[in-house]
């Protein structure tokens, strides 16, 4: 049978102290083993933008990460859906318009996803993560160690309706 | 020289209301327009408020400067391989490589233009083409990636494909997608693989073609509706870049050239290691940002703008032919004069996009990119000026060091920067053409925003979007009270928040 192939997207600038949780993300997760069944592609990048799109093909689940003014600690985790927004700048983008995009370059809906949001408190030049994100970013590698037990979407979707009471296809 | 600077500063603010359009976050990127109406809701001032790079300036003081071109690249997720050149041409003067090898000057043009590429395409496709296509005052819903994928899907595919080869230039000429180490000073620290280059070059000509199209899309669009592209927020003002030193379009490295208005030529081919003594900048109480302008004019009249607009109208000639073609067709556009018109700036972004993908393509052809002398050293400097065309215009980086090789003073000029008297303007021309009364009416947010994304204004860059809220329009009474506000939250929805 073949792995699950799952794609885990972080972003986030390493000099703006709980702006790097992202990438402080993959650089313990794929530290990690994958465990038996499951193949994962790990991508740091600075900001989200659609061409990410091109690094979903292929994958059959994608995780988005990202730091967060707005999540509830230890994190926040849920569905995402292809979305439609609009900014004024081309400074980064959401989860959802990287997967509209990718419905755009290949013709076909893309792979299901899921966002973990980890907050963070200060954004300030030069600064490291604070003491709260990195434990904030400690359960949220605990928690995706669980995901990789079962990396089917149905396993996912209990997962983020049992952590955020979500119903069903609610972003 | 008749400059616009009549709205800046109302001549009294007695009887004035205020327009705030305020973005939430000031870490992601803060922005503000404040919009000053006198008693008979006339617009009598306008600012243009934008935080950029808040500290950076010091964050490197006392760092060694070999850590400066991987550092500096922290500053924006858009251009930070210019950054990353900038940095690195300014510390090939500290190392005394005043001539790099062939093999490090071709490498890091391509990496350069791969950069140009992978921006203009973003900004293109994925900022303003749905303004461009569907109309400024289209649903929200429709007027964004999503509503092109739908009615126009191969325009968004190319897009996302063609952001997506400038990236993999990168990846190959800078070691990684992010943060690549490729440029140090003197030089650079790897050839290109020969296989990464075949890989680019079966990609290139597809490439160049999409370029014309996106050519003809734009020009197709602006000759649709010519009297609104030629007018809305349009502005005339001095212009700046580098160009090469045969007068050609040179995005990697030049001389400063500077024209009025008219076009005509203030100075040509200055070299730019004393910039400082052509530009300099006005600091402003109500700005965070700093206003360069022309030294030898002064504030009033020396201010001028950057970017596509001007560099494809400023150079002499396009060395690439199907560039070249485009841009005659658009100095022809104007009639002997320059254009000024904001929207023109999508134009000439597609003729770069066009110029930097066939730079990519001749380049991938010349072997001298696989292999030969990296670096070169020379006498040592203490100080090191470099300048570079980024995507949305001139770059200064200034570095100055102490006996231990640290930093020990920084000066950079981002090309927000020298366009932040220009953005003013061209908000300027369209508050007073779109605001109309006591309302802040989505059309007014809509045009704004369609303004301000003609300049792509570089904001400070942490990233942590997840939850934000972008946009908030107020109004402001004389009193200081509030009487209207719109604000656009991240999913595109509008929330009205009157007090």
């Amino acid at each position: 049978m073949a792995p699950t192939r799952l794609v885990v997207i972080a972003w986030g600038n390493e000099s703006r102290g709980d702006d790097g949780l992202g990438p402080a993300f993959v650089a313990r997760a794929e530290a990690l083993p994958d465990p038996p069944g499951v193949r994962t592609t790990f991508v740091a990048d600075f900001q989200l933008q659609p061409e990410h799109a091109v690094d979903l093909n292929g994958g059959d689940l994608a995780l988005f990460v990202d730091a967060s003014r707005t999540a509830t600690a230890p994190f926040e985790f849920r569905r995402v859906e292809p979305a439609r927004t609009a900014t004024f700048t081309t400074h980064g983008v959401a989860p959802g318009v990287v997967l509209a995009a990718f419905d755009a370059t290949f013709g076909r809906p893309p792979p299901p996803a899921f966002e973990l949001a980890i907050p963070g408190e200060d954004f300030e030049l030069g600064e490291p993560l604070r003491k709260r994100a990195r434990g904030c970013l400690d359960d949220a590698l605990a928690f995706f160690a669980v995901l990789r037990g079962d990396t089917s979407a149905g396993a996912w979707q209990r997962a983020a309706e049992a952590r955020a009471g979500v119903t069903p296809g609610r972003p | 020289m008749a400059m616009q600077v009549d709205l800046e500063t109302a001549p009294t603010q007695t009887g004035m209301r205020r327009v705030a359009i305020d973005p939430v976050s000031r870490v992601e990127g803060h922005g503000k327009v404040t919009i000053l109406l006198d008693a008979d809701d006339r617009v009598h001032q306008v600012r243009l408020h934008i935080v950029e790079f808040r500290g950076f300036e010091k964050f490197v003081q006392g760092r060694p400067f070999w850590e400066l071109p991987v550092m500096v690249q922290r500053l924006c997720g858009i251009c930070p391989v210019s950054h990353h050149l900038a940095a690195a041409k300014a510390l090939d003067i500290v190392v005394g490589a005043t001539r790099l090898t062939p093999t490090a000057e071709k490498i890091r043009r391509l990496m350069h233009y791969g950069q140009i590429l992978q921006s203009h395409a973003l900004h293109f496709f994925h900022l303003a083409s749905p303004d461009l296509l569907f109309g400024f005052d289209s649903p929200l819903e429709k007027r964004n990636i999503v509503g092109v994928a739908a009615e126009h899907p191969d325009v968004a595919k190319k897009g996302v494909l063609l952001r997506r080869f400038g990236q993999e230039v990168i990846r190959v000429t800078a070691g990684k997608r992010i943060h690549g180490t490729g440029a140090i000073p003197g030089g650079v620290n790897k050839a290109v693989a020969k296989e990464d280059r075949d890989t680019l070059l079966a990609d290139a000509y597809k490439m160049i073609g999409w370029c014309r199209e996106a050519v003809a899309l734009v020009k197709r669009l602006h000759f649709a509706n010519v009297g609104l592209y030629n007018s809305f927020g349009a502005f005339r003002s001095n212009m700046l870049s580098l160009v090469g030193h045969n007068g050609s379009l040179d995005l990697y490295h030049g001389g400063l050239r500077a024209r009025n208005e008219a076009g005509e030529l203030l100075f040509d081919r200055v070299d730019y290691s004393h910039y400082w003594e052509q530009i300099t900048e006005e600091v402003k109480p109500w700005s965070y940002m700093k206003f360069p302008y022309l030294k030898a004019l002064g504030p009033d009249e020396g201010w001028y703008k950057v970017g596509p607009l001007v560099r494809v109208q400023n150079c002499d000639q396009i060395p690439t032919p199907f560039a070249d073609a485009e841009r005659r067709e658009f100095v022809d556009f104007g009639g002997g004069q320059p254009i000024h018109a904001t929207l023109a700036y999508h134009w000439a972004r597609m003729i770069e996009m066009l110029f930097a993908a066939e730079e990519i393509k001749d380049l991938l052809h010349d072997d001298d990119l696989l292999g030969g002398e990296l670096v070169v050293t020379g006498p040592r400097a203490r100080r090191g000026v470099g300048v570079i065309e980024a995507p949305r215009g001139t770059l200064i980086h200034h570095y100055r060091l102490n006996a231990h090789d640290q930093v020990m003073r920084a000066n950079l000029i981002v090309s927000t920067t020298h366009n932040n008297h220009a953005m003013n303007q061209a908000i300027r021309q369209v508050a007073k053409r779109y605001l109309d009364g006591r309302t802040v009416t989505e059309g007014l947010l809509n045009h704004i925003e369609v303004a301000i994304r003609a300049f792509d204004p570089c904001l400070s860059c942490a990233t942590h979007a997840l939850g934000q809220m972008p946009l908030e329009v107020e109004l402001v009474d004389a009193a200081g009270a509030r009487v209207d506000a719109l604000a656009r939250h991240g999913d595109g929805s509008v929330e009205r928040r009157a007090e």
